[in-house]
């Protein structure tokens, strides 16, 4: 009987065990797949063709600076507005908001959260890029600008669930003892709440950046895809193509095996070291907070 | 590492995606039904099936030619479907489709490769198209050279002012590498038809993925100039009358102008099969080049095809 439970509960144990684990297995199999399909693009093509400014696969122009650029300067402006927002909103609810507006709040961000990329690009082609051009008298409205917009608001849902958890779960006797030495409630939240809560905030910002620099139909609709290098912030305002964008563009063309095909796998490659750095760098400010706070505790 | 509230997002995402799901499963579940209860009457190896998938230009039309063919013909089943004509030709050299649809003639490395993947193309020409270059309505210019337009999309010429219309950048768009009416374009009017002229695109051409893309910002930006099939050019464009190199005249797209070879961007638009094609697939395209299902063509705002 006893023999019985113990296997019983070996076996409970052992698959868990692979369920968690599978996660790595699942991830190294597709690293390992984009390097076999990606890799022979350098040997194929030259890296001085690689790093030009030219990409016009067609005519074996394969210059990915443009599109790394493009990707770039889109999350760029995205984090620019999702991080105030977001962060703001997330304050908004866990700080200031009466429990009822919080409550009929969420679900609504949510929701958002939830909206199809492919209706969001619609109403940007329709509606945002139109308005834009208008507004900042622009040659055309299908520019970066109006990718960041639209992936700002992708991202903001993101962002606020997770720092609105981490605003949460910061003490109350914290905010105590700070209104009770005399700090406004504006200090509370600046030098108090919000420095408790950073390391959550950090990864609610890692996050969004990381679901905004993957996204791709939104982007591929509101953006021009024209693969121009951008030089500055002022770019921003012209058309860019992104490496997503590409991707998606591109794939259904191209017969499996070409230089073509593998520059596209390579791209990935690319795409996937970027958002690994994004998640190392989350995690690496995370556990260096944690380490800070035991020492203060202990 | 998470808050202990984090596990309200999870309940939280979970009603938010269980709503979700439930809409996509009740638009699933809408037309499957009249599919099974259909499929349930009539045993399904009665049906032949084609598969048919290409060229974004095309796809209307096959769409059209199908659904008439179906009246026609109740045993046969085509499921059309577009992407480009690159994806098509692609999909028939992996031998996933019966009829790929192009707008352009097959390249001579897609041969290749479809020849090393042991499959044989053929040829049939289907139909005409001609490529209408339009603008928005207000814009004041009515006529533009070959020469002109090769100069627009090269970036050679920046402003609207130097075509006799108002002081405006030039915002040019165009479809994706992916279509052949980009590789079309590319040959027959960036490089005048010139074999050994490596003209390319200016980079800062707009690619956009799709027919109705184009359409979006000829209605909304007196900046854009942009070029389309025929029969995607709604009444909320200009259209542009184009002159061929060596001639003053300035010709708008019609079926009239393109059969009498006139007007100077038009091309042949194609369907490829995987070897001679036999039984439903070769009725299937004789009907294509009848005269009813020519005369859908002509609806559709394409150039049908003269015996």
């Amino acid at each position: 009987m006893d023999k019985n439970i113990t296997r019983h509960e070996s076996l409970i144990t052992f698959f868990i065990k692979s369920t968690g684990y599978s996660a790595i297995v699942f991830v190294g199999m597709i690293f390992i797949f984009l390097l076999l399909e990606g890799l022979p693009a350098i040997q194929k093509v030259n890296l001085a063709t690689l790093f030009s400014s030219r990409w016009y696969p067609i005519e074996d122009y394969f210059g990915l600076l443009p599109l790394i650029g493009g990707s770039l300067i889109i999350t760029l402006g995205a984090i620019l507005i999702a991080v105030p927002f977001g962060i703001g909103s997330a304050v908004y609810l866990s700080e200031i908001a009466p429990r009822w507006v919080r409550d009929l709040m969420k679900p609504f961000i949510e929701i958002l959260g939830g909206l199809p990329s492919v209706v969001l690009g619609f109403l940007g082609m329709l509606i945002l890029s139109p308005f834009l051009r208008k507004l900042l008298e622009l040659p055309t409205g299908l520019t970066a600008l109006t990718g960041s917009i639209l992936l700002g608001g992708i991202a903001i849902p993101t962002v606020v669930s997770v720092a609105e958890d981490a605003l949460d779960a910061v003490p109350k006797s914290f905010r105590d003892a700070s209104l009770a030495i005399g700090a406004t409630e504006w200090q509370t939240i600046w030098r108090v709440t919000l420095p408790a809560a950073r390391s959550g905030v950090l990864t609610a910002i890692m996050l969004g950046v990381g679901r905004a620099i993957g996204e791709t139909m939104t982007v591929m609709m509101v953006t021009g895809n024209a693969p121009i290098l951008p030089k500055g912030i002022n770019d921003l305002f012209s058309p860019v193509r992104t490496m997503t964008a590409t991707i998606a563009a591109e794939m259904g063309e191209v017969a499996s095996g070409s230089v073509h095909y593998h520059v596209l796998f390579l791209i990935g490659i690319v795409l996937f070291l970027i958002s690994l750095i994004v998640n190392i760098t989350a995690s690496a400010v995370v556990f260096r907070q944690k380490k800070r706070q035991e020492r203060i505790l202990s | 590492m998470f808050p202990p509230s984090f596990q309200n997002i999870i309940v939280g995402m979970k009603t938010s995606s269980i709503i979700l799901l439930a809409i996509f499963l009740l638009l699933l579940i809408t037309p499957g039904c009249s599919l099974l209860s259909e499929s349930s009457e009539n045993p399904s190896d009665q049906f032949t099936t084609i598969e048919n998938k290409g060229s974004d230009t095309i796809v209307n039309l096959a769409l059209a030619w199908a659904e008439e063919y179906q009246v026609i013909n109740p045993n046969v089943r085509l499921s059309v479907t577009g992407g480009g004509s690159g994806t098509g030709i692609a999909a028939l050299i992996n031998g996933t489709v019966d009829i790929a649809n192009a707008s352009r003639r097959m390249k001579i490395e897609e041969k290749e490769n479809a020849v090393a993947n042991g499959s044989d193309p053929v040829e049939f020409v289907i139909a005409r198209d001609a490529i209408a270059i339009i603008v928005h309505l207000e814009n004041p210019v009515n006529n533009l050279t070959l020469q002109q337009l090769s100069d627009i999309y090269s970036g050679k010429i920046n402003n609207w002012q130097e075509l006799g219309g108002e002081n405006r950048p030039i915002v040019r768009l165009s479809r994706e590498t992916n279509s052949g009416t980009h590789v079309y374009f590319l040959e027959e009017v960036v490089r005048l038809g010139e074999k050994d002229n490596k003209t390319l695109f200016s980079p800062d051409t707009l690619l956009l993925p799709s027919s109705e893309g184009i359409g979006a910002e000829i209605r909304e930006n007196p900046n854009a100039i942009g070029y389309d099939g025929l029969g995607y050019v709604t009444d909320e464009m200009k259209v542009i009358g184009v002159s061929a190199v060596d001639s003053k005249e300035y010709i708008l797209p019609s079926a009239a102008t393109v059969n009498s070879g006139k007007y100077p961007i038009a091309r042949d638009l194609y369907m490829y099969t995987n070897g001679t094609p036999t039984g439903a697939i070769a009725d299937y395209l004789d009907w294509i080049l009848s005269e009813q299902a020519q005369e859908i063509v002509t609806e559709l705002g394409f150039v049908p095809i003269l015996d």
